[in-house]
């Protein structure tokens, strides 16, 4: 068996881990160009950078047809992804109390979604590419562990599949930090909620919107869905999840 | 494969908990202490399923250099990790490894400037060790829902593994 390759990049103020299992002469190229790819997604689109496209479209300073071309689509696809969620995702989710632009919901998983497949141009069929917490496969079987919310140490489900895309939003390391885009305050119904799919980022965005739904309608939301499947963890610890989740995991 | 959260090809049953052990429960303590340690003596019930399919050297591309000490070859060794430099400062793990199995890891350095690092620290650390042990024993490949803090630890962590490989 060939010896995977890894590759470990700190980026958009987390890491980012890739492992190739199948790599072959292109395969340090393509990891080059896909790491490339996120730091360039994090210059125009970081919030936490005065310089980015994003900062400076959110000032005024840059008009949106003076940006990176991929501003615009990347605020088209935050405005699918909220119509898609009934308004509760929003590429201004600080709703009014702080109504700066901040489309990250979106763009994480899309990066990660983006490097799995600059690794698939260049042949790749097997490959996981893991970015703050949410996964994106390719090939497989790859088996996910989702971290317990609550219990330190301790993982609350493993899925196991083909060509998976895992997000999960929750409370546990950072702290109440998904505002709710109706009221701008803080989303603390659930611990956590994990979306199974199979594209990282309408899953991950998914995944922040429906955290913020609390377990009843987003439970409700993601059973009308059949792209993926729901695991929500409440405060006190209890599970829930959509019917077609347990096929997904590992036994 | 060493790296320890990406790791393995085992098969696990459903939806399981993977450590009857309690993590340290660093209230006070911990967040005081310069070390915050999982495995040891205490992580008998972790190591108990023995070598791993998932403990075969793999290569790495992971960029960052590793700076430590190897103890002399024999039953276990210790590791010291990369001091990485994250947002909040530098993080850095030690790692403990019996043949190529991570018996313990030691968190030598973390950020502890405001009382907010001490607060995600003294949870975050303590499971994110314990996720690195247990994650060997459950061959897992890759975690979801472990975020942001984690990073200079994972990147400590790798450094150490990739030197001990």
């Amino acid at each position: 068996m060939t010896t995977p390759l890894r590759h470990a990049e700190h980026v958009m103020g987390t890491v980012f881990s890739f492992t190739v299992r199948d790599p072959g002469p292109g395969t340090a190229a393509a990891l080059r160009r896909a790491v490339e790819r996120l730091h360039r997604i994090d210059r125009v689109f970081s919030t936490y950078r005065a310089d980015s496209d994003i900062s400076r479209l959110g000032r005024g300073e840059l008009t949106l047809d003076r940006c990176d071309p991929e501003v615009a689509e990347v605020l088209e696809r935050c405005r699918e992804t909220a119509a898609e969620t009934d308004g509760w995702f929003s590429e201004r989710p600080g709703g009014e109390l702080d109504p700066a632009l901040d489309p990250s919901g979106w763009v994480k998983g899309w990066a990660i979604e983006e490097s799995s497949r600059i690794l698939r141009a260049a042949g790749s069929a097997q490959h996981s590419v893991g970015g703050g917490g949410d996964v994106q496969t390719c090939g497989g079987p790859w088996r996910i562990g989702i971290a317990h919310p609550l219990r330190p140490g301790a993982l609350i489900a493993i899925v196991a599949g083909h060509d998976l895309a895992v997000a999960t939003s929750g409370t546990a390391e950072r702290g109440p930090h998904i505002l709710d885009p109706h009221t701008g305050r803080p989303a603390t119904a659930l611990a956590s909620l994990t979306l199974i799919g199979h594209h990282l980022a309408r899953t991950d965005a998914w995944a922040t919107a429906v955290f913020a739904m609390g377990p009843d309608r987003a439970l409700r939301w993601a059973a009308d869905r059949p792209e993926v499947e729901a695991l929500a963890v409440l405060p006190d610890g209890t599970t829930r999840h959509t019917a077609g989740l347990p096929r997904h995991l590992a036994g | 494969m060493r790296r320890a959260i990406v790791t393995g090809t085992a098969t696990v049953a459903g939806v399981i908990l993977l450590l009857s052990l309690k993590p340290h429960n660093s209230g006070a303590g911990a967040v005081s202490s310069k070390v915050i340690s999982s495995g040891g003596s205490s992580s008998s019930s972790v190591s108990a399923s023995g070598g791993s399919p998932g403990s075969s050297p793999s290569g790495s591309a992971a960029s960052s250099g590793a700076s430590g000490a190897s103890a002399p070859a024999g039953a276990s060794r210790t590791v010291t990790g990369s001091a990485i430099d994250t947002r909040y400062g530098p993080v850095q793990v030690r790692v403990v490894l019996d043949g190529k199995k991570i018996s313990r890891i030691d968190v030598i350095q973390y950020p502890d400037q405001s009382g907010r690092d001490q607060e995600i620290n003294s949870y975050a650390l303590p499971q994110l060790n314990q996720e690195a042990i247990a994650a060997q024993s459950a061959q897992i490949d890759v975690v979801s829902g472990a975020s942001y803090t984690s990073d200079g630890y994972t990147r400590s962590l790798q450094s150490a593994l990739d030197q001990a490989s």
